[in-house]
């Protein structure tokens, strides 16, 4: 009997300090991406964290995470044109212009970020871990076909939990050509030739589909992407910011610019007669 | 019937769809939890990088509700360096929203730091910090820190380095970044003097000709002054905000520390 409640009972400064298993993980020398997290003292867990972080469901919630986005990539006969906008809101706040929403896996694999911004940064940052380690035990580069896979998977296995993303996986790779991916928190994931993702989905999509065929040029293809954020950061409150383009070639991704909207909306105005909703005449 | 063509998830399944589709609570009434771990303890942080330095400030008051609990509660954190003092370190933490979580996210990064020099046999730099601190963060994603954090340093080539996160980790590198209570407060005045938004070149035109102020790193002392206008302002007008101006200068000759009083009221 004493033995069983010693082994049950353990004295308060016990719990006091660092686990056994915490001292452990802070003697790991590689960088911390592991699949172990703390989870709330409750029984449903997800539920509490939607109380506390899903400003949709309770606009009153105390932690406000950042979402809100618009973001493409399209097929073309020049590899994938991807293009994002810039603004972070939590809430009615804006948090940040300058958000960097094409994430760089790898030096020819790029990923876009729509939903919770940390979310898509953690784990697109652990699919690059992944597609390395897939490189270095097959010797040769992985398709984007099995890295999207690899980020579907994972959020499958999540799901419920809480995670919000919505992203598209872009490549070149010889076997593939130019491959393009959508994957979200739902467990999702879709081959296709376009996509819009994020609240300006729908603005983006209505000037990408009018004006989008195959065999767009490189420089019309750009400036599709370009004109076709523009359009949502004009009608969407929660996109705006800066303009940022890249292009997905066979020798890797090239990147155009991180460019202010507002100077782009002007030129576009004024040079191209587009925008006749808005006037130019300044008293 | 109409259950079916409403597109919202079934009540009481997993839900939580990208696709945000709006849903009506069980019986009208939101799910109540007993399970409320946080305070917001208020005040407010600031951070400015510069060409060889960074700044980081934050208020020393501590608030729950209307009930102010101390006037000294530092949000300012060394990182890394030696000993409980941490002589000679280079990076700084600052961190506001619950100071419970935030004192308990400094002790883990700290930590971390200093295991980082005894293994490793060098300083962690502050790029590595700041995407160990993300980390951090987000092994709680699911039961997170209540927290905004700022970390500041000086990068590999000495010049100054300023991270800013959400609670759940997202971070990113900026000029200059204010959170907290008076975040709202302080942010646009920062955009618009340090990233000099909606300011343009004197002289050159009118209306649409205008040519945009270019930003370009400012110096230390014009800095300084930012961050005193910046809180004695937002003392004004937020009643979580005051009492005292803690202000924490890294440069490559170490870190400088500053107390300066608020109005106390």
């Amino acid at each position: 009997m004493d033995s069983l409640v010693a082994q049950y009972s353990r004295p308060a400064h016990a719990d006091e300090g660092q686990s056994p298993e915490e001292q452990l993980e802070l003697l790991q020398v590689t960088p911390e991406l592991s699949l172990k997290f703390a989870l709330p003292p409750v029984s449903q867990s997800s539920s509490w964290l939607r109380a506390m972080t899903d400003d949709y469901s309770n606009p009153n919630c105390p932690i406000k995470i950042a979402h809100g986005t618009t973001t493409l990539a399209f097929r073309f006969q020049g590899g994938i044109i991807v293009a994002t906008d810039s603004r972070a809101t939590a809430g009615n706040w804006i948090a940040s212009q300058t958000v960097k929403k094409v994430i760089e896996i790898n030096n020819c694999l790029l990923g876009t970020m729509a939903g919770g911004a940390a979310d898509c940064q953690y784990w697109l940052a652990y699919l690059g871990m992944q597609c390395r380690l897939h490189e270095l035990r097959h010797k040769r580069r992985i398709s984007v076909a099995a890295a999207s896979k690899i980020l579907a998977n994972l959020v499958y296995s999540y799901k419920g939990m809480g995670l919000s993303m919505g992203t598209m996986c872009a490549g070149v790779t010889p076997q593939e050509g130019p491959a393009l991916y959508y994957i979200d928190s739902d467990g999702t994931r879709l081959a296709g030739n376009l996509f819009c993702v994020g609240s300006g989905q729908t603005f983006a999509y209505g000037v990408l589909d009018a004006q989008y065929k195959y065999d767009l040029t490189d420089e019309e293809a750009l400036e599709l992407g370009r004109r076709s954020i523009l359009a949502a950061t004009h009608r969407d409150a929660y996109s705006g910011g800066f303009i940022n383009l890249y292009h997905v070639k066979e020798d890797g991704w090239v990147k155009h610019g991180f460019n202010d909207t507002n100077p782009i909306f002007w030129e576009t105005k004024l040079n191209k007669g587009e925008f006749s909703n808005v006037t130019a005449e300044m008293e | 019937m109409a259950a079916i063509f409403s597109g919202a998830p079934p009540q009481g399944g997993p839900g939580y769809s990208f696709n945000q589709t709006p849903r009506t609570a069980p019986s009208g009434l939101r799910q109540h939890h007993g399970f409320y771990p946080y305070t917001d303890n208020g005040g407010s942080t600031l951070g400015i990088s510069g060409a060889d330095f960074t700044i980081l400030a934050g208020d020393t008051r501590s608030t729950s509700g209307y009930n102010i609990n101390t006037r000294y509660a530092p949000k300012l954190f060394k990182i890394g360096g030696e000993g409980p003092d941490n002589k000679n370190a280079r990076i700084v933490l600052s961190v506001v929203g619950f100071a419970a979580d935030g004192d308990a996210l400094k002790e883990r990064l700290d930590t971390i730091v200093k295991m980082y020099k005894y293994q490793h046999g060098k300083e962690m730099s502050v790029a590595a910090c700041a995407q160990r601190l993300s980390h951090i963060l987000y092994n709680k994603r699911f039961f997170p820190y209540y927290v905004h954090a700022i970390l500041g340093g000086l990068d590999e080539e000495g010049r100054g380095a300023l991270y800013s996160y959400d609670p759940v980790g997202s971070y990113e590198r900026e000029q200059c970044r204010a959170a907290g209570a008076a975040a709202s407060l302080i942010m646009p005045f920062l955009d618009n003097q340090v990233n000099f938004k909606n300011q343009y070149e004197p002289g050159s035109g009118t209306g649409h000709d205008l040519q945009a102020k270019v930003a370009a790193p400012l110096p230390r002392d014009t800095v300084e002054e930012l961050v005193r206008d910046a809180f004695t302002s937002a003392v004004e007008r937020h009643i979580e905000v005051g009492d005292g101006l803690q202000m924490m200068i890294i440069t490559r000759d170490g870190i400088q520390e500053t107390l300066t009083p608020l109005k106390q009221d």
